[in-house]
């Protein structure tokens, strides 16, 4: 096997000098009746020719985004990502390196985390930031939590046009703690039933901008109302690039970020490993009730300047069942992406490239509008919105999908019986004219 | 030394002073390359990447535009390359050298699994494109599950976990809704062994369970009589790593699950350990009725200077029917996705996180179990196995093993033939990458004082593991003559020196702020 370097005269040198005859005698501590006699029922091994055919034929078996006039969003979304990125992160360095547990030989990781976290934290107008979570329903999950510890109360309000899964993500880690979660109804164009439901035993209540429907929301008004309850604001959002035209988080009087930063650096992936990004104000009470990890500056023992993993006091490793989350590995490699791709693109190619996304958008709602019997919902959107079909969104979705459009997400697959003539449809820089006026001659041929 | 904000002498003549030139004006040395943050070097106006220009017209952002500053710079493509290969260069790997951090299986990351993840029908595609356009995205999930249920004899998996701590979450929810559903709900108590990793009693406590230690014997397992004692009618289950983390085989598993399953409760595996008997021992005939595994330790896919993992959790029949949503089936040759606990079969406990799980890591681990396949898959666990009795063997006659005998995939020892040399175990770890090996992982389990936990992992041959065996004797043999400063200064050839963690930590500087004001250089 091409992994495997001893060879059988090896093993038997080495049983030697442990002194016992046969592999077999160091796994006699597992029981009789669990030793199997030969192998698994699973095929024998492969070369590399023969499982690169294996896998190319199931990957054939895919209709890849940039195969195809590609519209669909609802929290990951395709853009394109310099091919620097990805061979930065293959660099053995930081792809076959451990978490950087002994920092004097893992300055590389952590001075990038380090570089991350600022990033992050400027990016959602917020103070400070973690090295990064799973993905954004997790981060968002982990918010909820920490808004219970922060203000010591038990309720937490969603507005109904956070993403569906995320919600569903924090009704799960919630569920068998003190905390209960309120969905309220979605509401398009107004947060009035999330403000109606905040109360004086309100942790927090977690809006996102630009919401699942694409539609943007003010969050002044609502941090305003909960600040004078004293509840937290947590602000989620599933497409980072948003942040690069609209009002920031942390501008708008939000105490928490949190969301996908897939978009920059990281890619697809059939929906995982993406970047949790989670920031918050710089406040004691915040920082110490945080979940995940932090790099930090410090100095070595001759002054210089260094980084290392802190307050750690905070983490399971430490402290166990006090931990403020039980995260480890969370997305490092992802959050390095993320990091390189947004030096590459720095402020300007940042604001750029929502700019361009925006635009695209604005084009494609045009187009789409002009479709007869087709709607679109929103009045304010950045690079995603919600069409109403003349019919069933999801048979359209298969229909334009046979004519080799992928053209949206149908909002009943999030809200399962409900919104089922609302399309939610994105767009970013990819998408070209052409796209755009193939996706909505398809969509007047199938309707 | 006078330092300039980026933590290098100002003046040369400083460094004769204090002894000769040991340092440099530019800060590099050599192929060391000093490399300040991207706030200290790029520019807001500054960028890598050329975009076509905007019209700059459309608007329809509701009065919502950002009117509040960003700040951050950009590099262009030269500078960002040179600067992340520099920082790159910091960083100790796999690819460097040999990793024996102890509970992490630092094993080979072949690249073919590099390679088909990036295949574009996985790497570029949408998680909510209709079904009939990533059949064969469903068929990866599908074909996954199987080899993980197959190796490990059992009936169920649930894929979406997104790492270890995640699975454990995954399965620990699934034994409260089983007992939810059995109207056992009064069961609250986990029992958790003193040497099970943090992850384990952080996630009983984030599903409602209280926390019960229960100790170690004399041989390193868990002691039979406390845990018997400890059993009773408010038992939900036991959390137990197998082979557990002093890297012994628990004997009485066995007898474990059957008392467990005798009071009432469950037995959840925590699978870190897994690459130890992947291939030759099933945890379903173990007893086991949930169980994590680590793609990114067994299974090779990358640890990524931290993440991302993926947590796939095993279940037995007790508990599959409340896996979590999403999960693939296959019906009449198509596959299909059960998203919405309200079309699932079974009682699933919820959600875990957004879209399918962990894709990229499918990919990898699939490539890399169709690489090994049963036979090669069985080799890894028993190479990995004599790999770490090699090591303890080898090593026994100057170091001190915590525990007699034969051990899995890690050998364990503690400090004791450090005892008063005034080396520590960190000192000693510190020494280590000094002579160009990563430590093993210090102080844990916490059963052992001052621990050493050595993984070397199948993928080391029989050289590398002698050159390792000589150096740490070496630095063994040191510590005895008595030889402290040198352990007390280490390291001194990694990029840095010992880094102040407690000043890190009581005055955290989490991101990188402008500076108020260029402070002049004294002139003399």
């Amino acid at each position: 096997m091409r992994y495997l370097p001893h060879t059988d005269t090896d093993r038997k040198a080495m049983l030697e000098a442990i002194g016992v005859a046969s592999i077999d005698d160091l796994f006699t501590d597992v029981p009789e009746a669990a030793r199997l006699d030969g192998l698994i029922d699973l095929p024998t091994k492969q070369g590399e020719l023969q499982v690169e055919r294996a896998m190319a034929a199931m990957s054939n078996q895919n209709v890849s985004a940039s195969s195809v006039p590609f519209f669909v969003g609802a929290g990951a979304y395709k853009h394109h990502i310099p091919a620097t990125v990805d061979h930065l992160i293959q660099r053995s360095e930081f792809l076959t390196a451990y978490t950087p547990y002994q920092p004097e030989i893992s300055q590389g990781t952590l001075q990038t985390l380090f570089e991350f976290q600022t990033q992050v934290a400027q990016l959602t107008g917020m103070d400070v930031a973690n090295a990064s979570m799973y993905d954004g329903s997790t981060a968002c999950a982990e918010a909820v939590m920490m808004a219970a510890r922060v203000t010591k109360r038990d309720k937490a309000v969603m507005a109904g046009t956070v993403h569906p899964h995320y919600v569903e993500a924090s009704k799960t880690l919630a569920k068998y703690s003190s905390v209960s979660i309120e969905v309220t109804e979605p509401e398009l164009d107004s947060l009035d039933k999330v403000i109606a439901a905040i109360d004086e035993n309100t942790a927090c209540v977690v809006v996102q901008t630009p919401d699942i429907f694409g539609q943007l929301h003010d969050l002044r008004e609502i941090s305003r109302i909960a600040h004078e309850k004293g509840a937290l604001v947590i602000a989620a959002f599933t497409e980072v690039v948003a942040l690069g035209l609209t009002e920031a988080p942390g501008a708008m009087g939000a105490d928490i970020a949190v969301g996908e930063g897939q978009s920059i650096g990281v890619g697809l992936n059939f929906g995982g490993p993406y970047v949790g990004l989670f920031a918050c104000k710089d406040d004691r009470r915040f920082i110490r009730q945080m979940p995940g990890r932090l790099a930090g500056e410090t100095v070595d023992a001759d002054g210089r300047r260094g980084f290392v993993l802190t307050l750690s006091t905070r983490e399971q490793h430490i402290r166990r069942d006090k931990a403020t989350s039980n995260i480890c590995t969370n997305s490092g490699l992802c959050a390095l992406a993320f990091t390189i791709h947004m030096t590459l693109l720095g402020e300007k190619g940042f604001r750029q490239m929502a700019q361009l996304s925006h635009e695209n958008a604005c084009a494609l709602a045009d187009a789409l509008d002009a479709v007869e019997g087709v709607d679109v919902v929103n009045d304010a959107f950045f690079n995603e919105f919600a069409v109403r079909l003349p019919g069933n969104a999801a048979d359209i979705v298969e229909k334009l999908a046979k004519v080799g459009v992928l053209g949206g997400v149908p909002a009943s697959r999030l809200y399962p019986g409900q919104f089922e003539d609302i399309l939610l449809v994105a767009a970013t820089e990819v998408n070209t004219q052409a796209d755009i006026e193939i996706f909505a001659k398809a969509l007047g041929g199938v309707l | 030394m006078p330092m300039n904000t980026q933590g290098r002498p100002t003046r040369i003549a400083d460094n004769i002073a204090t002894g000769g030139y040991a340092e440099t004006t530019s800060g590099s040395k050599g192929l060391e390359q000093s490399e300040a943050l991207i706030y200290e070097r790029g520019s807001v106006e500054q960028c890598g990447v050329d975009l076509p220009e905007p019209k700059g017209t459309a608007t329809r952002l509701g009065g919502l535009e950002r009117k509040s500053e960003l700040g951050m710079p950009g590099l262009s493509e030269p500078e960002t390359m040179r600067h992340y290969v520099r920082l790159s260069r910091k960083n100790y790997a796999i690819d460097l050298g040999l990793y024996p951090l102890g509970s992490c299986t630092m094993k080979h990351n072949p690249r073919l699994n590099e390679k088909m993840a990036r295949l574009p029908g996985f790497a570029d595609v949408h998680p909510m494109q209709p079904a009939s356009t990533v059949q064969g995205a469903y068929a990866v999930i599908g074909e996954l599950a199987h080899w993980l249920m197959t190796l490990c004899g059992m009936s169920g998996v649930a894929m979406s976990p997104k790492a270890g701590a995640h699975g454990e979450f995954c399965g620990m929810m699934a034994i409260r809704a089983k007992l939810d559903a059995d109207g056992q709900s009064h069961r609250r108590r986990v029992l958790v062994p003193e040497s099970a990793h943090g992850t384990n009693p952080a996630t009983a406590v984030q599903c409602g369970f209280t926390v019960d230690e229960i100790p170690a014997d004399e041989t390193g397992r868990v002691d039979m009589e406390a845990f018997k004692a400890k059993l009773g009618d408010d038992v939900a289950g036991i959390m137990l790593t197998n082979p557990n983390t002093c890297g012994l085989f628990e004997r009485d598993i066995r007898e474990i699950a059957d008392l467990i399953h005798e009071a009432g409760g469950y037995f959840y595996c925590d699978g870190a350990n897994f690459n130890a008997i992947v291939g030759r021992v099933r945890p379903g005939d173990l007893g086991v009725d949930a169980m994590h595994i680590n793609l990114h330790k067994t299974f090779s896919t990358p640890h990524g200077g931290g993440g991302p993992g993926s947590g796939p959790t095993v279940l037995s029949d007790a508990l599959a029917p409340f896996a979590p949503v999403p999960y693939v089936v296959l019906k009449d040759k198509h596959w299909e996705l059960v998203e919405h606990e309200a079309d699932a079969e079974g009682q699933p406990f919820g959600r875990m996180a957004a879209f399918h799980g962990q894709m990229g890591m499918f990919t990898r681990a699939l490539t890399y179990m169709m690489s090994h396949g049963s036979d090669g898959l069985k080799q890894v666990a028993e190479d990995a196995v004599l790999n770490a009795n090699y090591i303890q063997a080898r090593l026994k006659h100057v170091m001190t093993p915590a525990f007699d005998g034969i051990c899995m995939h890690e050998a364990l020892f503690d400090d004791r033939f450090l005892k008063d040399t005034g080396v520590t175990t960190l000192d000693f770890a510190k020494a280590m990458i000094d002579e160009g090996y990563h430590p093993m992982t210090m102080y844990f389990p916490l059963v052992v004082h001052g621990a050493m936990l050595i993984e070397p992992t199948e993928t080391e041959s029989k050289s590398g593991l002698d050159r390792f065996i000589d150096t740490l004797e070496a630095l063994s043999l040191a510590a005895k003559a008595g030889e402290v400063e040198r352990f007390q200064a280490a390291p001194v050839h990694a990029p840095t020196k010992r880094l102040d963690e407690t000043k890190a930590a009581r005055q955290p500087v989490l991101r990188w702020t402008a500076p108020a004001a260029e402070e002049p250089i004294a002139a003399e």
